[in-house]
C-alpha cells in the first residue's frame, strides 16, 4: 500500500516538472506556440503591418475569433495595463465593465485610465471589417449569415461579391440563400443587357425585401426634369408589374401585423378586464379599485427587480405569483372590509371601491413618489421576430398574448374544475339556493374576490413589461376595462376574451386613417351605441339569473 | 304652488336661507362698502364661494338624476364642462384684438395653429344671448340623444352608469385634440372681459357671486316644485320600481329622458357660471374621476333632498380647499376615506344624520 503511494507520488512530480519546464520554455520562445498566441500578441504589441498579419491569422481560426475581431473593430478591445492581458471592455459611462477576450470570465468594472485600447487604422479597418464579414458568413447561426448578407450587398464592392458567390454554393439556409439571390439579382438590374434586367426583375418579384422595393420605386419614378429615371419603357412596366406584385404582398403582411398589434393590445385588455369580468360578472360588485390592483401587481415587479437587480428574468417569472398573492389579500381585506357590507347595492360598492381606488393611488405616491418607476425587460423579452423585411413582431407583445391566452384557459379550469369554480358558479346563478344546499357563500364570496383581485394583479405585471408604472396606471385602464366586460356580457369569461380581441383589433384598424385618439373615442362611440341595441352585451346571459 | 312648503321642512329653509344671505350680503358689502372695510371680502373668498356655489349647482342637478330618478349618471360632468365651453367661447370672442396675436375674429390658438378662419361652431358665439342658449342647449341636446338611445333600448343601472362614463371619457378625448378647435390641452383662458365689464375686476367677481347664489336658489326652488309635481312623483316612482310604474302604463322612458334633460341644462348653467369665476376651462373638466367627484358630494350630503347635494357640495369642497392647503398629501386619502365611511356608515348622508336628530329632539 505504502509503495503504491510512493510510486505515484513520484510519478505526479515528473509531470509536473515536464509541465513546468515546457512553461518556461514557451515564454522563452514564442514561435513555437500555435499560430493562435502569436496572433494574440501579434496583436497587443506589433506594429501595424504585424496587427493586420495577425487579424489574418486569428480569421482562419475561424468563429472562435470572431468575438474579438468584433470587439476590436467596435473599439472595444483593450489590453491591462497591469499584465497585458487581453480584454474587452463595454462603455459604461463611468469607465468599462471588463471581460477576458480568451476566456470570457468578468473581471468587473475597471477605470478609464488602467487599460490601453488597440488602435486601428483606416485601412486596417477596412480589411477588418472583410474579414468578419467573410466569418460571419460561415458563422453556425443563420441569422448571423443573413445579417452579413444584408451588410454585404449594401457594399459595392467586387471582393464581397466573390464572397457571397462562393457562399451561394454553399449556403444550406433557404432564407440566407435567397438573401444571396436578391443581392445578386440587384446587380444584374444594373447590367447593360435588357433581357437580364427584365428577368431579374421577373425573378425578384417574388422577393419579401425593402431593398427590391426601394430599387423598383426609384426605377418608376420620374427626375427633377419630368423624364423617366429608368428610359426602358419595357423595364419600366415589367418594375410596375413586379411592385403591383410586391404590393399586394406587402399590404397582406401589414393587415397581418395590424391584427397582431390588435390582438396584443385585446390581450392586454382582456387581461385588465378579465378579473373585473369575475367580481363584475359573477358577484355584480362593481370594483373601481380594480385598476389599482393592476398598479399593486405592476409596483410588485417593480420592488422584486429592485431586490433581485442581476437577475432580471426570474424577477419578473416570480412577481407573477407575488404579485397574484399580494393583490389578492388586499382585494379579500376590501371584500372582508367593505364590500360585504354593501350586497345588494351595486352603485354603493361602485363609490366605496372608489374610495379604495384613491387611497391605493395615494398610498403608492407617498411610499414611491408621484413619478413613474421603470421596470426593466428581461432580455428574451426585448427585440423582436423578424420573420421576413416586411413583417416584424415585437417579442414583449408576443408573450403577453400567449401570457393572456394562459391566464385566461387557467381561470376557466378553475371555474370548471375546482370545488371554488363550482361554488362561484352556483353562488353568481343563485345565491339564496347555494347557500340552502350548505355552501358558505360569504367565505365564497371573499375567495371569488380574492381571485379577481389576485388576476388583476398578475396583468399589473404584464402590463409593468409594456407601459410606465406610476400611480396613475390603473386609472388608464379602468373605463377601457369595464367597456370590455359591458362589451362582452356580464358573467361571461369568454365574452370578456372574445370583447377584448374585437376592441383591440378594431382600434388598431381604426388607428392608421383616424388616429390613436379618434380610434379610441369611435371605439366608446360604437360601444355606447352597441350598448343600446344590446343592453346585455354580445353573450348576454340568459335564464333566471339574467333577472335579478 | 302649496307644495313648495319650506316652513314644514327646516334643513330646507335654513339651507335656503343661507343662501340668500351669501348670495345677497356679500356681494353687498363689496360693493358698497369701502376696500379696507372690515367686512370687505377678499377677492381670493369671492371667487372661492362662487366657485362652491356653482358646484352646488352641478350637485343639485345630479341629485335630480341619480336621487330622485336612480339613475347613478358617471358623467354629469360632461354637461358641466360643455355649458362651461359654451361661455368660454363667448368670453374668448370678447378678446378681440387684445390676444398676444392680435387677430381681431380668431383666438390665440387658432391663430398658433395657422388656422385661417373661424369654424362654423364658433359663429354666433360673439353674442352673449347666443352663448347663454347654447349654455342650455348643448348640454340639454347631448343629454337628449344619449337619453333618448339610452332609455328607449332599457339600459339600466350599472350599464347605465359606465356608458355615461364612457361617454364623458370619449368627450375628454376628443376636446385633448387640437383638431378640434377648442384649444386642446389648454382649453380655453386669458379672458379679458364680460358683457364690458373686466374679468378680473372685484367688482364683477362679487355680481357673479350674487348671480350664482340666485341661480342656485331659483333652480333649488324650481326643482323642489318639480319633484313635487305629479311628473316628478312618477319619476320618484321609476327610481322605486320601474317595471310597477311601467306596467301602470308610464312610459317610464319618457320620464326619465325629461328629467335627465333637465338636469343636465341645470348641470350646463353650472359650468358658465363656472368658468368666469375660475378663468379658464380646459379638457380636464371631463374627466370621469370630476364626475366621480360630484357623485360623492350628493352621497355625502345624502340624494334625494335637494339641499343634501348643495350641503355635500359645499363642504367636501371646503374640505379639499383646507387640506390640499394644508397637507396635500392627505387630501386623496381624506377624499378616499369619506367615499368609504359615507357608503358604509351613512348611507343617508349628512342631512340623514341631521334629520334623524331633528326628529329625536321632536320625540
Amino acid at each position: 500500500m505504502k509503495a503504491n503511494l510512493i510510486k505515484g507520488s513520484c510519478r505526479m512530480t515528473a509531470v509536473l516538472t515536464l509541465l513546468f519546464s515546457l512553461a518556461i520554455h514557451g515564454d522563452q520562445d514564442v514561435s513555437t506556440q500555435p499560430p493562435f498566441q502569436t496572433a494574440i500578441i501579434n496583436l497587443k504589441q506589433g506594429s501595424m503591418a504585424e496587427r493586420e498579419q495577425a487579424i489574418n491569422q486569428l480569421a482562419e481560426n475561424g468563429s472562435a475569433s470572431l468575438a474579438i475581431l468584433q470587439a476590436l473593430l467596435d473599439g472595444q478591445l483593450f489590453t491591462l495595463k497591469t499584465d497585458m492581458t487581453l480584454v474587452i471592455g463595454v462603455d459604461n459611462n463611468q469607465g468599462y465593465d471588463v471581460r477576458d477576450a480568451l476566456t470570457g470570465t468578468a473581471l468587473g468594472a475597471m477605470e478609464r485610465g488602467s487599460v490601453n485600447k488597440i488602435n486601428l487604422t483606416n485601412k486596417l479597418r477596412v480589411s477588418l471589417r472583410r474579414t468578419i464579414g467573410q466569418l460571419q458568413l460561415t458563422a453556425e447561426d443563420p441569422a448571423i449569415r443573413l445579417a452579413a448578407v444584408k451588410a454585404m450587398g449594401n457594399e459595392d464592392d467586387e471582393s464581397a461579391l466573390a464572397l457571397l458567390k462562393a457562399r451561394l454554393e454553399l449556403e444550406k439556409d433557404v432564407t440566407v440563400k435567397q438573401a444571396i439571390q436578391v443581392v445578386f439579382l440587384l446587380k444584374d438590374m444594373n447590367s447593360s443587357d435588357k433581357s437580364l434586367r427584365v428577368k431579374a426583375i421577373e425573378a425578384l418579384k417574388a422577393q419579401n425585401s425593402l431593398d427590391v422595393v426601394n430599387r423598383l420605386n426609384a426605377m418608376v419614378e420620374k427626375d427633377e426634369a419630368g423624364n423617366f429615371i429608368e428610359a426602358d419603357a419595357d423595364i419600366r412596366n415589367a418594375a410596375k408589374a413586379a411592385l403591383i406584385n410586391i404590393n399586394t404582398r406587402l399590404q397582406f403582411y401589414s393587415s397581418v401585423e395590424t391584427v397582431f398589434f390588435g390582438l396584443s393590445l385585446g390581450a392586454v385588455l382582456v387581461l385588465a378586464a378579465i378579473g373585473l369580468a369575475i367580481t363584475f360578472g359573477v358577484m355584480g360588485v362593481i370594483n373601481m379599485a380594480h385598476g389599482e390592483l393592476m398598479m399593486l401587481g405592476a409596483y410588485t415587479t417593480y420592488v422584486m427587480q429592485q431586490l433581485l437587480p442581476n437577475h432580471l428574468g426570474i424577477s419578473v417569472l416570480l412577481s407573477i405569483p407575488v404579485a397574484f398573492v399580494i393583490s389578492a389579500a388586499v382585494g379579500i381585506a376590501i371584500e372582508r372590509g367593505i364590500i360585504r357590507f354593501l350586497y345588494g347595492r351595486p352603485l354603493e360598492t361602485l363609490l366605496a371601491t372608489f374610495g379604495v381606488s384613491l387611497i391605493l393611488q395615494q398610498s403608492v405616491r407617498s411610499i414611491f413618489s408621484p413619478l413613474n418607476r421603470s421596470v426593466a425587460t428581461p432580455e428574451w423579452m426585448s427585440g423582436s421576430w423578424q420573420i421576413n423585411d416586411f413583417l416584424s413582431l415585437t417579442w414583449n407583445r408576443f408573450y403577453i398574448l400567449v401570457f393572456c391566452l394562459m391566464v385566461f384557459l387557467l381561470l376557466l379550469q378553475i371555474l370548471k374544475h375546482t370545488r371554488l369554480g363550482l361554488e362561484v358558479r352556483a353562488v353568481a346563478q343563485n345565491r339564496n339556493m347555494a347557500k340552502a344546499m350548505g355552501i358558505p357563500t360569504s367565505r365564497v364570496d371573499a375567495m371569488t374576490f380574492g381571485l379577481g383581485s389576485g388576476i388583476a394583479g398578475v396583468a399589473g405585471v404584464a402590463l409593468s413589461q409594456i407601459t410606465n408604472v406610476g400611480p396613475n396606471l390603473g386609472q388608464a385602464y379602468i373605463v377601457d376595462s369595464f367597456m370590455v366586460v359591458v362589451f362582452g356580457g356580464v358573467g361571461n369569461l369568454w365574452g370578456t376574451l372574445v370583447a377584448g380581441f374585437i376592441l383591440g383589433i378594431a382600434n388598431k384598424f381604426l388607428e392608421p386613417f383616424a388616429g390613436a385618439v379618434l380610434a379610441k373615442i369611435l371605439v366608446l362611440i360604437f360601444i355606447i351605441l352597441f350598448i343600446q341595441k344590446r343592453p346585455r352585451g354580445l353573450f348576454p346571459q340568459k335564464g333566471r339569473a339574467a333577472d335579478s | 304652488m302649496k307644495l313648495i312648503t319650506f316652513g314644514s321642512d327646516k334643513i330646507a329653509s335654513s339651507v335656503l336661507l343661507a343662501l340668500g344671505l351669501v348670495s345677497f350680503v356679500i356681494p353687498f358689502c363689496n360693493l358698497a362698502l369701502p376696500v379696507d372695510s372690515a367686512l370687505h371680502f377678499s377677492a381670493y373668498t369671492v371667487s372661492l364661494i362662487g366657485k362652491y356655489l356653482t358646484f352646488a349647482l352641478l350637485g343639485l342637478s345630479l341629485d335630480l338624476v341619480w336621487g330622485y330618478c336612480g339613475i347613478l349618471a358617471l358623467g354629469q360632468g360632461a354637461f358641466f364642462a360643455l355649458g362651461g365651453y359654451a361661455m368660454g367661447m363667448y368670453l374668448m370672442r370678447q378678446i378681440g384684438t387684445r390676444g398676444v396675436y392680435g387677430d381681431p375674429l380668431l383666438p390665440d390658438f387658432m391663430v398658433f395653429l395657422n388656422w385661417k378662419e373661424l369654424p362654423w361652431y364658433w359663429l354666433g358665439f360673439d353674442q352673449f344671448w347666443f352663448a347663454l342658449l347654447m349654455v342650455v342647449l348643448v348640454p340639454g341636446v347631448l343629454a337628449f340623444v344619449f337619453g333618448w338611445l339610452a332609455f328607449r333600448s332599457r339600459v339600466t343601472g350599472v350599464y347605465l352608469s359606465i356608458i355615461t362614463q364612457a361617454l364623458t371619457y370619449a368627450l375628454l378625448l376628443a376636446f385633448f385634440r387640437n383638431e378640434m378647435g377648442f384649444g386642446g390641452n389648454n382649453g380655453l383662458t386669458d379672458f379679458k372681459e364680460l358683457l364690458g365689464f373686466n374679468i378680473q375686476s372685484e367688482d364683477l367677481r362679487a355680481v357673479l357671486l350674487g348671480v350664482t347664489g340666485i341661480t342656485l336658489m331659483a333652480t333649488f326652488v324650481l326643482s323642489r316644485w318639480v319633484v313635487n309635481t305629479k311628473l316628478g312623483r312618477v319619476v320618484t316612482a321609476i327610481r322605486d320600481q320601474e317595471s310597477r310604474v311601467r306596467f301602470l302604463g308610464y312610459r317610464v322612458e319618457m320620464y326619465k329622458l325629461w328629467i335627465f334633460v333637465f338636469a343636465a341644462m341645470i348641470a350646463g348653467v353650472a359650468g358658465a357660471l363656472y368658468v368666469p369665476q375660475v378663468g379658464i376651462i380646459n379638457p380636464s373638466e371631463f374627466s370621469p374621476l370630476n364626475s366621480l367627484e360630484i357623485v360623492i358630494w350628493v352621497a355625502m350630503g345624502g340624494r334625494g333632498t335637494l339641499y343634501g347635494a348643495i350641503i355635500g357640495a359645499v363642504l367636501v369642497n371646503f374640505s379639499k380647499t383646507v387640506l390640499t392647503g394644508l397637507l396635500p398629501e392627505i387630501w386623496l386619502f381624506s377624499l378616499g376615506a369619506i367615499f368609504v365611511f359615507v357608503t358604509v356608515f351613512l348611507p343617508d348622508g349628512i342631512v340623514g344624520l341631521m334629520r334623524r336628530k331633528l326628529q329625536e329632539r321632536a320625540a
